[in-house]
């Protein structure tokens, strides 16, 4: 499956970007992993992330509004390409595949 | 209003130092997000730290602006995509771009080759090391026209003075012949070259390139230096040095130096060896007897070589009081002429040379003619583009609107259509060059030159950069100001009218380009007409099998008889003559003659020809009265053969059998005694435009001998089975010298050459004129012709027929082209009557050579519109309307 190339953390950073839709710029697609894995993220490691997908061609970005609160900085919105939604469907049957094949027994020891 | 609480200022201006600046906005946005988030929560102490961590935590690669820059600093990106937007403008209608480029390259062509042409006249002589020193010494004096006239003929007291006394105002002299043909043998190989005499000091200044001896190979009075390409032709691949040569079967001389031949654009191309002074002495010994002190006889020529840093004006100032007169001469030089001494510039011999030929044109005013030809030429080219160009602006309306308004200034719009004409006309330089190097080889022969592409001089290519540039310019700036002067309101609108007055200039430059075009044919077909007018010149003599042949050595004398007997026995021979100089030409003239009933004011003199018997036989006079000299009459050697010119001069009303005398001008106690025994029909001996001179012809002379043998072929043999056993018979008389001869109607023909070549260079450039003035007209009427398809779709459903839709489609051209007509046709007048006053045998011009160029003219035009036409006026209506 080396057609798709996709990171853990990029993985977590595309999959937030679906999730939200039209609401995915930098600081809500940040606050969105963190509560929702709540796991801390570094604003350094988000953005470089976003860099590399849209490098990619998985997400694409455009320049929207700007808030108070931003000090008049634009928004930066994020949205997944036909690409990266392939991406990540590949990743997730990958997934899958490789859980299918565990026997069922593996399962229960480790749940148990 | 309140002020936000501010982040750390430092760490601001960290990440704004070191983020990529595309990222730079909304990153910050981010942190302040953040940031304002924070400091609800945590308290703005903690929310300062937190921000500063995640800007160093920011401080990775992908965020960091990389180190070579960002973004280009220059307007390269926008030049390149007014070249990617030309590219694809030129793609898009092939058809146009065809026009436009291949228009442009034949007449880029025309450019280079005129220039090569200029350049190659203007550097002639310029091989010579000290070109802007050397001088002929001249005899300069005011015409009573006055015109000026150049001698540069000297006597040999005035040599020996400029070497004597006048030495000092010269870094260097040198006295010489006049290019001299000599048998040049060694053993057995011989060759007839062209060659000088001069004094040892001539290598110098002529700045030989010595590829064996040195340039004082001449002190020894038996001494010659060969050009390489002799040396060639008589060692072949020995070393020629210190062998000994034969020169004209008469003396001995050695080789002392090998030089490098003397280009083709210089003064002495055709000179293949020098030789020295001393020679010239001891094989002419009346020099030493009769000329050393004569002030009238004028055959030698001086070159100087000027000291550096002085003018010509001021050395010939110097120099002026070396020139004597004999006391016969005196009065007549002071009151009449005024000959003074001067010196003739070598950058002057060929551009302003001393006298004209009949017809000729000064070789500076060709200089110019060619260069202003050339840049016509181009000028038609460029016209087409001007009008494609702006003809088809309404194509490109919409694009010039939008660019205004994203906000492009009118100036930028002019560079981008700038930057399409550079493309345009680079890939026409491109190709021109690539036609230049074809079409080199044809023009050399048809101007006689020899021309090579210089592709290794930087100057063709700072010229050819500059062409470019200036074409470009030319052809593009008023497209550039026309399309960015479009309103971008009206233009985005769709409707940009562009009035009647729009196509107001468009169509004065395609009247400008005919009448160039129409003027260049006038005068093609005037040139040829006057060539075929003197070609058609009743000639006096029968040119065709007779060969002419100059006696050049002694190894003639006294052979003449023998000779004849010999030729006659071949069988292939009808008659043989000798005669002063070749039948094409008047070698010598003399006045002093008197006959009955002279106007005592007629002082000109006659071309003074001495004939062997029978020479009327073998040239093929024809007798208007009286008879040729005949061998079996003795009282013809004081006979005398008149030409009508003369006999118009003499005014006789019955001229057999009159008596002429004739003075002789150095001793007026000689005088001979003629009977005029015949008239012959004038024959054209010298330039066949002008009128022929008086000549007469006598056995035996005061002056010259004959020197040239003509031969009649038996007209019931070819030349090439005769030749072969003429040249027999010769070898078995004269062996040593070699078989030279020359067709009298080849060297006839010669007397059209410069003619002929201006007319078939006049030929090519109309030509191409015309040819580039139909390529724009096929444009523009292909263009109208696609913009009124749906009306022509239209009115033919409604009815019309074709012819009717053919006429609507060309009326308007073949108007332009009728006006451009009207207006060359004066001015071609003009000009080429100025022209033909150059000639005192001319043709006449007559109306139908204007009416039927004229004609041809809007002829070659209505078919170039017609093609276009007829194929849209037989187009199916259903099609044009449906297509959109």
């Amino acid at each position: 499956m080396k057609k798709y190339q996709l990171g853990e953390f990029e993985e977590i950073v595309i999959l937030t970007i679906a999730i939200l839709q039209k609401e995915a710029y930098g600081a809500s697609i940040k606050h969105e992993i963190e509560t929702r894995l709540s796991r801390k993220v570094s604003m350094g490691a988000m953005h470089t992330a976003l860099i590399r997908l849209e490098r990619k061609g998985y997400v694409k970005s455009f320049s929207g509004e700007s808030t108070e609160e931003r000090m008049g900085r634009p928004r930066r919105y994020f949205s997944i390409t036909g690409a990266g939604k392939k991406a990540i469907e590949a990743s997730r049957d990958a997934r899958i595949e490789l859980w299918s094949a565990i026997p069922k027994i593996v399962m229960d020891l480790k749940v148990v | 209003m309140k002020q936000r609480p501010q982040p750390p200022s430092f760490a601001q201006r960290l990440f704004r130092w070191f983020c990529h600046p595309d990222l730079v906005d909304h990153i910050e946005g981010d942190l302040f997000q953040e940031y304002n988030q924070r400091i609800g929560k945590v308290g703005k102490r903690k929310a300062d730290l937190a921000f500063t961590v995640d800007v160093i935590k920011l401080f990775r690669p992908g965020i960091i602006k990389p180190v070579e820059g960002y973004r280009h600093l220059n307007t390269y990106g926008m030049y390149k995509s007014y070249f990617k937007i030309g590219w694809r403008n030129l793609v898009r209608s092939k058809g146009y771009s065809l026009i436009n480029i291949g228009g442009l390259a034949i007449g880029m062509m025309v450019a280079i080759l005129n220039g090569l042409w200029v350049w190659d006249e203007l550097s002639y002589n310029q091989s010579f090391d000290n070109y802007d020193r050397i001088a002929h010494v001249a005899e300069i004096s005011n015409n009573d026209d006055g015109s000026r006239g150049i001698g540069t003929t000297m006597t040999y007291p005035l040599g020996t003075a400029l070497m004597g006394d006048y030495r000092h105002e010269f870094d260097n002299i040198t006295r010489s012949t006049s290019f001299r043909d000599r048998i040049v043998a060694n053993g057995e190989v011989a060759f007839t070259a062209t060659g000088l005499y001069v004094d040892p000091s001539a290598p110098a200044i002529f700045s030989l390139h010595m590829l064996a001896g040195t340039r004082e190979g001449l002190s020894q009075p038996n001494s010659i230096m060969l050009s390489r390409s002799l040396a060639e032709s008589l060692f072949g691949s020995e070393d020629p040095l210190n062998r000994v040569l034969r020169l004209n079967n008469k003396s001995d001389v050695m080789v002392t130096g090998v030089y490098t031949d003397f280009p083709q654009n210089s003064e002495f191309n055709t000179i293949r060896y020098l030789t020295t002074w001393d020679l010239y002495l001891a094989e002419n010994k009346w020099i030493e007897q009769r000329a050393l002190t004569d002030w009238r006889n004028h055959f030698i020529k001086i070159y100087v070589l000027i000291p550096e840093g002085k003018t010509f004006a001021e050395v010939a100032d110097k120099i002026k009081p070396a020139l004597q007169f004999d006391p016969l001469d005196e009065e007549l030089a002071r009151k009449k002429r005024e000959r003074k001494l001067g010196l003739y510039p070598m950058s002057d011999w060929h551009l302003q040379p001393p006298w004209e030929p009949d017809g000729q044109v000064n070789p500076l005013v060709m200089v110019k003619l060619v260069g202003i030809i050339g840049g016509f030429v181009l000028a038609l080219a460029c016209i087409n583009f001007i009008n494609l160009s702006t003809a088809r602006a309404e194509r490109r309306a919409k694009e010039i609107g939008i660019r205004k308004t994203i906000g492009s200034v009118r100036s930028q719009l002019v560079s981008q259509f700038l930057a399409e004409s550079f493309l345009v006309v680079s890939s026409a330089f491109i190709l021109a060059l690539g036609l230049t190097v074809l079409a080199l080889p044809g023009f050399n022969l048809i101007a006689s030159k020899s021309i090579l592409m210089p592709w290794n001089n930087l100057w063709f290519w700072a010229a050819g950069a500059s062409l470019v540039a200036i074409t470009s310019l030319v052809a593009g700036f008023y497209p550039a100001i026309y399309l960015s002067s479009f309103n971008p309101v009206k233009a985005l609108k769709g409707n940009l009218r562009m009035g009647r007055l729009a196509s107001i200039p468009r169509k004065a430059l395609v009247v400008f380009q005919f009448s160039i075009s129409v003027m260049l044919i006038i005068g093609t077909v005037v040139v040829y007409k006057q060539i075929q007018f003197a070609k058609n010149r009743p000639v006096g003599y029968d040119r065709n099998g007779l060969i002419m042949m100059p006696k050049r050595t002694e190894a003639f004398n006294g052979k003449y008889q023998v000779l004849r007997n010999e030729l006659k026995n071949t069988g292939v021979v009808f008659e043989v003559s000798e005669s002063m100089g070749p039948m094409t030409d008047v070698f010598s003239g003399n006045g002093g003659w008197d006959w009955k009933d002279r106007d005592p004011s007629y002082d000109k003199s006659f071309g003074t020809l001495a004939v062997s018997h029978l020479h009327g036989k073998t040239v093929g006079w024809q007798f208007l009265q009286g008879r040729d000299f005949d061998i079996d009459n003795p009282t013809d050697s004081n006979g005398l053969v008149i030409n009508e010119a003369t006999l118009k001069i003499m005014g006789l009303k019955d001229p057999i059998g009159e008596e002429v005398s004739w003075t002789w001008w150095a001793d007026k106690g000689r005088v001979m005694h003629y009977k005029i025994i015949g008239v012959i029909k004038d024959p054209v001996m010298e330039s066949p435009y002008s009128p022929t001179k008086p000549v007469v012809f006598y056995v035996k002379g005061l002056n010259g001998t004959p020197s040239w043998m003509n031969i009649r072929i038996n007209p019931n043999i070819s030349a090439s089975e005769a030749l072969p056993k003429i040249e027999a018979a010769f070898k078995r008389v004269i062996s040593a010298v070699p078989f030279d001869y020359k067709f009298a109607d080849e060297e006839y023909a010669k007397k059209f050459g410069r003619e002929e070549r201006v007319g078939n260079l006049a030929t090519v450039f109309a030509i191409l004129a015309i040819f580039i003035s139909c390529l724009g007209l096929l444009g523009l009427v292909s263009f109208m012709a696609e913009t009124r398809t749906k009306e022509i779709g239209i009115r033919k459903v409604l009815g019309a027929s074709t012819l009717r839709l053919w006429r609507m489609l060309s009326k308007d051209f073949v108007a332009l082209v009728l006006i451009a007509c009207l207006v060359a046709a004066p001015g071609a007048h003009y000009l080429m009557s100025e022209w033909l006053q150059r000639f005192e045998y001319r043709v006449t011009l007559s109306p139908w050579v204007f009416i039927l160029t004229i004609l041809s003219a809007v002829g070659i035009a209505l078919l170039t519109v017609s093609y276009q036409a007829i194929k849209s006026a037989t187009m199916n209506p259903v099609n044009s309307l449906k297509s959109e």
